[in-house]
């Protein structure tokens, strides 16, 4: 039984599985550690990648474009980014607990939305793999890297995107400015509030990219789809210390140690009562994980303070 | 009395400063012009769902009428409506500790599971305890089990870096695994088929009935006793003015010789023993007196994991306002089964009315102290800036 | 006819509000806050007993009106009895939506072919995963004065053998079960679902070509084991030299995960697919992609691939709910229990047209249904 795991082709499967669960992560939390880094935490990730997820599901089944639905969900992602920056920006409220209003009303809208206007579990058209030229012929390395979807790559293209923009662009300075000492930042006059409301919109953005994808590629909506996997996105935002590569590797060990589970037991290796143990493996790993590196890299110093000039 | 000392405890010394009890914190105004703005909230909120309601094709009056009538309309409905607060009054008076210690805790599901764990697995291993002793000795194992799940991730934050969002988040899972486990192995009933639940527990354990006819049991006094033990913890010993402190100021109580680490902790173990207690209350003060896993954890814990850390915050992180907010709340989803059984509209809505509930009154907030400062200045009291700060924080830079 | 007086309206509007205005309590510091709140507490408490009062009124007038109602309905009862043609009251608890091409909606399917034919009167509540929800709209419909009240789900057990006690002139139905609890005024209701899985095994073991088949599946127990042991015993007695490869994800609702399930059976040689639960919607997605033949089960599951379901076994829910409602109009309330199989014809395979299947295949699929309706083959499934 063993012997069929330690076999090239099933390392090479596993790896690709893994990246392909690791996608609607890698998007999600790439899109909160950038919100983060500004001071602002989002906990309704979850709640805007099903509404991300329901919007690209629902134009993709109406409309067969994909490319529609991806707008759709983005555009959605986007408004609920508005919604989110109006509130806890502009109105100053609880970010812990306006996120959490976000999720509730994801979860419940998406779910109102999905019994009216679609009721019966419809399938759409998977997200069509796309083999990258030449790169996707190289032995093993072509099946786990460069035969997916196009928003698997996008994924992992915005990490490097992502790290540029924080890290070597005027906006990224603001951005880590407003996220570390607000009140610095508007003396020089840095705005925080617009800066934070382009990362909170972008944040979201990203969120409903991610339901986007995760609906593009299992192909069905249905009542909270995405079970878990915007609080995991959080989750992997510190496990990446809010930088986009460390949020990478969470993404990628999340879905490659779950992706490894399924293979165990597809393999019959593991079976019966254990396998419910073993699907514990990824949420230990990452803990684990995480204690033995362990960068103590500080959050944000201004996360989850809103700014208030008046105050300072 | 201890109401009026409480509101006036909560106020936080220094508005300016990060503290998590800030977040709900106003300026004081007269009670009515203090209310216009958050009722104005709630009705715009209701207003919301009146328009989903009307998209549903039902007319919103009659679906409120009936949200409302299942929820508070008579003895019985406000008995369901206790029962359903009981979990999110229990987790949210967790979450007023831990969150006032500067510790988000997400881990509410987990350590509901794992308090129901324990407790069941005591009552099934000793069922023929006289029932004056089995039943204080469940509740206790449901608190230690939560203490423990609550424990873990505290320890990790406090020694070995690990942020205690990540290690909520990861031990729900592992909890909810662990359990499915259980229900598949250990702890499943015998039976033709098998379904993942545990053998019904000893009738010495069940949490007694109260009298009056309704399903209201014990399990609901005891969460509003934890309510008023978590409200006394914090505001009234020492140990709660250094939790406090800490999450108050984390570098400065350093300074001051608090041991901060030792208080996250501690924190995080009061905060999950309270959650271990409601998933304890679950099991024996449920219809079926027994743990049932099948079709998902969720369909133990209700989610209440969550919806506890909702109640919590409306109750400005105070133990005793958590216990109306709760009982909102509570009613909101009671009676959503009401407006479903009646007008056929899905509970989704509820679950989606919540969350606007939720984002318009926290929204609103910063609304309210400008009124307040309004009226303040039409009154000739001096303006203090300072009360302005509306800190939306749940937590400070603890890392 | 449901029961609601005005008072009752007016006492749950106050309370509402008087919750309104306590979750949005503010806490405040100024020097005066102390009166404010003390006078706030004090309204609270006149509230309160005005609550109480109106409240009481509210019950006695409930009260009056349940007796009354109990005694027309107990009225309405006997009519029943006397002469056909009365609508029964069914009230219908269930887990997941009552669309959900599965568990659910293939009892609520079967309550729509009976309710053409007989005078029913239907009230669903679906999607009640929290089984402390369903427990309070078991309750409900039973107070309410319902014939019949169907606690569509396994996990609704529990509560069920202690509610039905208290209403012995209401009669409950559970499934899938086999346990009364003893109890005269419970039905149980269950499936034989290990039968249509051998016939698609049967099938599906003739069908492949690679000799691997995959299943996707929740959780090992209940009807799930049931039926993924009867396909894996059906491919077995077809073609011992096919390997059947189960994966149960741990999961009834991770959607990605069963579909990411599915892409690793086929990754390891699967050619063929199955899996029951609500989640396999997941995976019928893969093998759509992959061209892949695909087996269902509990309901029709043709809408989910026109091109790739093969077979689906049908749970035709009538059969129990007619032989239920007849006992129940001839007095008896519960105490017995029902089981689907193809011998009753509650069990059903219905096949995709657009599916083009082998003749032979059909055929021996034909076969093994006959031989498990007379009894002359078994699915070799013990539990």
């Amino acid at each position: 039984m063993w012997s069929d795991f330690f076999t090239v082709s099933v390392f090479v499967a596993t790896l690709a599985s893994g990246i392909r669960l690791a996608t609607p992560f890698l998007l999600a939390a790439l899109g909160e550690a950038v919100g983060q880094r500004s001071g602002v935490l989002n906990l309704g990730v979850e709640g805007v990648m099903l509404i991300g997820a329901f919007a690209a599901y629902f134009t993709k089944l109406k409309t067969e474009s994909t490319v529609l639905a991806v707008l759709v969900a983005l555009g959605v992602g986007a408004v609920m980014g508005l919604i989110y920056a109006f509130v806890t920006v502009i109105m100053q409220a609880a970010q812990g607990i306006s996120g959490i209003g976000i999720y509730l009303f994801g979860l419940g809208f998406t779910d109102l939305l999905f019994q009216k206007q679609v009721g019966t579990p419809q399938p759409i058209p998977k997200l069509a793999k796309v083999e990258i030229p030449l790169l996707s012929d190289i032995p093993w390395i072509g099946e786990i890297f460069f035969q997916h979807n196009l928003l698997v790559y996008l994924a992992f293209l915005l990490v490097p995107v992502a790290w540029f923009m924080i890290n070597k662009t005027t906006f990224g300075l603001n951005i880590r400015a407003v996220g570390e000492t607000p009140e610095a930042a508007d003396t020089l006059g840095v705005s925080v509030n617009l800066t934070r409301t382009f990362t909170i919109v972008i944040g979201n953005t990203m969120a409903g990219l991610a339901g986007a994808a995760l609906a593009l590629e299992v192909g069905i909506f249905q009542q909270n789809l995405t079970a878990g996997q915007g609080f995991i996105a959080i989750a992997l935002v510190y496990f990446g210390a809010w930088r986009p590569v460390g949020v990478m590797s969470g993404a990628l060990l999340f879905g490659i140690v779950s992706a490894t589970v399924l293979t165990l037991k597809t393999l019959g290796i593991v079976e019966g009562a254990a396998s419910s143990l073993l699907a514990m493996a990824p949420a230990i790993l990452t803990i684990v994980v995480l204690v033995v590196v362990s960068r103590r890299i500080a959050a944000p110093a201004a996360l989850t303070r809103p700014f208030d000039r008046a105050a300072s | 009395m201890t109401t009026t000392e409480a509101v006036h405890e909560d106020a936080p010394s220094d508005p300016d400063s990060g503290g998590v009890g800030g977040s709900f914190a106003f300026a004081a105004v007269k009670p009515l012009a203090g209310l216009v703005v958050p009722v104005c909230a709630v009705a715009a909120a209701l207003a919301v769902g009146s328009v989903m309601l009307l998209a549903l094709g039902t007319n919103p009056l009659r679906g409120y009428a009936a949200l409302i009538d299942g929820a508070f309309g008579g003895w019985d409905a406000l008995a369901d409506t206790s029962i359903k607060a009981m979990p999110l009054l229990l987790v949210g008076v967790g979450i007023c500790i831990a969150f006032r210690a500067g510790v988000i805790n997400i881990g509410g599901e987990g350590q509901i599971i794992a308090g129901a764990i324990l407790s069941t697995s005591l009552a099934l291993t000793i069922p023929d305890t006289p029932r004056i002793i089995l039943v204080p000795l469940v509740l206790i194992a449901g608190a230690v089990g939560g203490g423990i799940w609550g424990t873990i991730p505290g320890a990790l934050k406090a020694y070995a870096g690990v942020s205690e969002i990540l290690a909520t988040i990861m031990m729900n899972i592992i909890a909810a695994q662990f359990l499915s486990f259980l229900l598949q192995d250990l702890l499943i009933e015998e039976g033709a088929i098998k379904i993942q639940q545990t053998e019904r527990v000893d009738a010495n354990s069940h949490l007694p009935l109260l009298p009056g006819g309704t399903r209201l049991h014990l399990g609901v006094l005891i969460a509003i006793l934890v309510a008023v033990l978590g409200y006394l913890l914090l505001f009234r010993t020492s140990l709660g003015m250094r939790l406090r402190s800490v999450g108050h100021n984390p570098h400065a109580s350093k300074y001051a010789g608090m041991a901060v680490n030792r208080s996250i902790v501690q924190a995080m173990a009061f905060s999950g023993a309270c959650a271990g207690v409601a998933g304890a209350i679950l099991v024996f003060g449920s219809e079926s007196h027994r743990l049932i896993g099948e079709g998902g954890a969720s369909a133990f814990t209700q989610s209440a994991g969550f919806n506890g850390i909702v109640a919590a915050l409306f109750g400005a992180l105070h133990p005793l306002w958590t216990i109306p907010a709760s009982f909102f709340f509570g009613g909101m989803l009671t009676g959503g089964i009401q407006l479903q059984q009646e007008l056929q509209v899905p509970a989704a809505l509820i679950v989606a009315l919540n969350g606007v509930v939720v984002i318009f009154v926290v929204g609103s907030l910063k609304l309210r102290t400008r009124v307040n400062r309004w009226v303040e200045r039409h009154e000739g009291a001096p303006v203090q800036p300072h009360k302005d700060v509306v800190d939306g924080g749940v937590m400070s830079g603890v890392e | 006819m449901r029961i609601r007086t005005t008072p009752k309206t007016a006492v749950a509007l106050v309370a509402g509000l008087a919750l309104v205005a306590g979750a949005c309590g503010s806490d405040d510091d100024s020097s005066d806050s102390a009166d404010d709140a003390e006078e706030a507490v004090d309204e609270a408490e006149e509230t309160l007993d005005s609550v109480a009062d109106e409240a009481e009124e509210a019950v006695d007038t409930a009260v009056d009106d349940t007796e009354e109602a109990t005694e027309n309905s107990a009225a309405e009862e006997t009519d029943e009895a006397a002469g056909d043609g009365e609508t029964i009251r069914v009230g219908i608890v269930a887990p997941s939506a009552s669309n959900d091409l599965a568990f659910t909606q293939s009892m609520v399917d079967s309550v729509e072919r009976v309710e053409a034919e007989r005078d029913l009167e239907v009230a669903i509540t679906d999607g009640t995963f929290v089984v402390e929800d369903a427990a309070a709209a078991i309750r409900g419909y039973a107070e309410d004065g319902f014939d019949l009240v169907i606690a569509h789900g396994s996990q609704y057990g529990g509560p069920l053998e202690e509610i039905a006690p208290d209403f012995p002139e209401v009669s409950f139905a559970w499934g899938t079960s086999v346990d009364t609890f003893g109890l005269d005024n419970v039905y149980a209701y269950t499936t034989n679902a290990d039968l249509g899985g051998y016939v698609n095994g049967v099938m599906a073991a003739q069908l492949t070509e690679s000799d691997v088949i995959g299943v996707v599946g929740p959780v090992e127990v209940g009807d799930a084991k049931l039926y993924v042991d009867g396909f894996s015993n059906g491919v077995a007695a077809t073609n011992p030299d096919v390997t059947v490869n189960v994966n149960y994800i741990e999961s009834f609702s991770d959607v990605a995960l069963a579909s990411e399930a599915a892409t690793s059976l086929v990754a390891n040689g699967a050619d063929i697919l199955t899996g029951t639960a609500q989640m396999v919607v997941g995976a019928t997605g893969v093998a759509t992609e992959s061209g892949l033949p695909w087996f269902g089960t509990q309901s029709n599951q043709t809408p989910l691939g026109e091109d790739i379901v093969v077979a689906s076994q049908v749970y035709h829910w009538e059969i129990v709910l007619n032989q239920m409602l007849d006992s129940l109009e001839g007095g008896t309330l519960g105490g017995e229990t029902y089981t689907l199989t193809f011998e009753n014809g509650g069990l059903e395979m219905e096949y995709n047209d657009a599916f083009e299947l082998d003749e032979a295949v059909r055929a021996s699929a034909d076969e093994a249904v006959a031989g498990l309706t007379d009894g002359s083959l078994t699915t070799g499934v013990t539990e």
